[in-house]
């Protein structure tokens, strides 16, 4: 089966490329998992319930979101840009979703 | 980027299909009998007497009150389920403990009598089926974490394999049998294509039953990460009207006639599905009625709430007030299947089982192409294809079989062994670690076969172990129609057949190798053929 595509390097041997698939799959697991969540605790404002159920509609869909995330940490050029489409739109996402929830609730 | 795109779906349909994938066929295993679990229940306890289905459900309940003010006066909660369709074959009861002590128990009882069903001690079908999602030997956190990461893996593999499947629609009137690698892969699509609604549906439906454990942090977001935060949730998401947490001085419960007939009123004869009191025999009693959650694929029912000293009507809740909770519920409901009929639950069975049969075939497919690409190339490790090869037979037959050794155990075990139900299990477990170590130290072909034919010994035997150690064997259950009875044998029978006719293929095909294969390897030929056995049923139960 073909590995996604490698980052371009001069020294790409097997390690190196290990290496990338190690850093993708982080980035997909850990990196997707934060980016769900971030993203689930705004959708819950999206929708029109009582915060219970708008809660539990936003948690349905969150695989959705997940499964979108780990689908472009492997689909896009490089691991470096499979953590940036982690990153960025988390911090962007985290800033409303903070403010919106009062900071985290003890 | 579309070549590429399609190209690392492919890799990682290969890498999430693989990981987890023995743990998925080992849920898929049990998933499929839990479609079965009370027909199973029936069959591991052989001497319990036929239950009759025409007791008032009036009358049921009140000998479950008899059964458990004689068993459990003091406990803080009582339940009783009266017989009902397939899903509740006897009367059940169940208690909880009362001020402070957390035992709890419960009774099986024949509706008729009132009295305690005696049969053997067995985990039965429901055990079988509860390691579906929670397995076994791990705590509870473990387990739930192992199944929703599991769960996810295999959504990401539909996905990703319906993405990179090229020509869904036209591969899915693809065979080509006899070409190896080839072959594994038209029958690894045709299995998943053909049940992909399904498959998708029953994915993402166990998502959905493991968010909590999966997704918490979202609830914690707004309600905070201590206990008191959680309950609260949980009691907005799932009402409980009326409720005391106190039980309050002695009092004597009402009796249940005006309940059930406020219910009967409501809801029709006979839709209670079970009776809930709560501090029975204190003042704040509370008596909830459910309908039943086994109608309807929304697997939700009303409920009625009565004061337990006066009677009087509390809080009423009916179905389908929340769009949002009646989604939860239909993805839950479908894929439990309780409200199937006879038919449906055929077919739940069969997607069960092509289910099985596509993870199978995934698993095999997975090594033919690197044993493939390592004879031609050298390239690729031969260590990790080594052990999935292994787990592969030990995990394809060999699970199977653990699960003839359960049923092996539930008759050979005496009744009175304490720990039987417990040892049924071992036998389970141990039989697959058999079976594993058994893979890994014969010859690779050697092993397939030799599985094939344990497993055919195993379960054409069974049929001869039920006859030997009961007296319900299959020419008995012929004659009086007991067709439960019957069917097991003949399902194992039949199973056994399959399984001999593919060990005996699989030995055909060794001892007549293609003598020029190894001078063509080099040119690409498929090779896949001279190792492994041609695509065909390798989904069994």
């Amino acid at each position: 089966m073909a590995e996604p595509r490698r980052q371009r390097s001069r020294s790409s041997g097997p390690n190196r490329a290990w290496a990338a698939v190690t850093s993708r799959v982080l980035a997909a697991t850990f990196g997707g998992y934060t980016l769900t969540h971030v993203a689930s605790i705004l959708l819950v404002f999206a929708v029109p319930a009582s915060l219970s159920h708008a809660v539990l509609a936003a948690m349905m869909l969150s695989f959705v979101i997940y499964c979108v995330a780990i689908i472009w940490c492997f689909a896009t050029r490089s691991a470096g840009r499979a953590w940036l489409g982690m990153l960025i739109p988390t911090a962007v996402l985290a800033l409303p979703a903070w403010w919106l929830t009062g900071g985290l609730t003890p | 980027m579309k070549g590429g795109f399609r190209q690392s779906m492919a890799w990682l349909h290969t890498w999430t299909g693989l990981i987890l994938g023995w743990l998925l066929y080992f849920m898929f295993v049990t998933g499929t009998a839990g479609y079965l679990d009370t027909e199973i229940d029936r069959w591991m306890r052989p001497e319990a007497p036929r239950i009759a289905t025409d007791i008032a459900d009036r009358d049921a309940i009140e000998r479950g009150l008899a059964y458990l003010r004689q068993q459990a006066p003091d406990a803080g909660k009582w339940s009783v389920l009266p017989p009902s369709g397939r899903d509740i074959p006897a009367l059940l009861t169940f208690w909880q403990g009362g001020e402070g002590d957390g035992e709890g128990g419960r009774g099986i009882l024949d509706p008729a009598t009132g009295e305690e069903i005696e049969t053997r001690d067995t985990g039965g079908g429901q055990l079988l089926y509860r390691m579906h999602w929670r397995l076994h030997y791990l705590p509870d956190l473990l387990s739930g974490w192992l199944v929703s990461i599991a769960t996810m893996l295999m959504f990401v593999a539909i996905i990703s394999g319906v993405i990179t499947h090229k020509k869904i629609f036209k591969d899915f009137f693809t065979f080509r049998p006899g070409k190896g690698q080839r072959s594994w892969l038209d029958a690894h699509n045709a299995l998943s294509v053909l049940t992909l609604p399904f498959q998708l549906m029953i994915t993402y439906s166990g998502l959905i039953f493991m968010m909590f454990v999966c997704m918490p942090w979202i609830v914690a977001a707004f309600y905070g990460t201590s206990e008191a935060g959680r309950d609260e949730f949980f009691h907005e998401i799932f009402p409980e009207p009326a409720h005391v947490e106190t039980a309050g001085p002695p009092a004597e419960l009402v009796a249940l006639d005006g309940p059930l007939a406020t219910a009967a009123d409501r809801w029709g004869e006979g839709s209670v599905r079970s009776v809930e009191i709560e501090h029975p025999g204190h003042a704040n009693a509370r008596i909830t009625l459910h309908g039943s959650i086994a109608s309807t694929p929304l697997r939700d029912a009303p409920s009625l709430t009565f004061h337990g000293v006066s009677g009087a009507l509390l809080a009423e809740q009916t179905v389908g007030t929340s769009a949002i909770r009646a989604t939860r519920d239909v993805f839950l409901g479908l894929h439990e299947g309780l409200f199937a009929g006879p038919v449906l639950r055929a077919l739940y069975l069969l997607a069960g089982l092509l289910g099985t049969g596509m993870i199978a075939t995934g698993l095999v497919l997975w090594t033919v192409k690197r044993r493939q690409t390592l004879d031609a190339t050298g390239k690729g490790s031969a260590r990790g294809l080594a052990l999935v090869e292994r787990l592969n037979i030990g995990t394809v037959v060999g699970l199977p079989v653990a699960v003839a050794a359960y049923f092996w155990a539930n008759r050979l075990i005496p009744a009175d062994f304490s720990q039987r139900a417990d040892w049924e299990v071992h036998a389970m477990f141990l039989t697959w670690a058999a079976m594993l170590v058994h893979a890994a130290l014969r010859p690779r072909d050697r092993a397939w076969v030799e599985q094939f034919a344990i497993g055919a010994a195993a379960c054409g035997l069974l049929p001869v172990v039920n006859a030997l150690t009961t007296d319900r064997d299959l020419a008995h259950s012929l004659a009086t129609g007991d067709w439960l009875f019957a069917g097991f044998d003949l399902f194992m029978l039949v199973t056994a057949v399959a399984s001999a006719a593919m060990a005996w293929r699989l030995a055909r095909r060794r001892a007549a190798p293609d003598a020029s294969r190894r001078g063509r390897r080099m040119r690409n030929r498929p090779i896949g053929a001279s190792h492994e056995p041609a695509a065909s049923n390798t989904s069994r139960q």
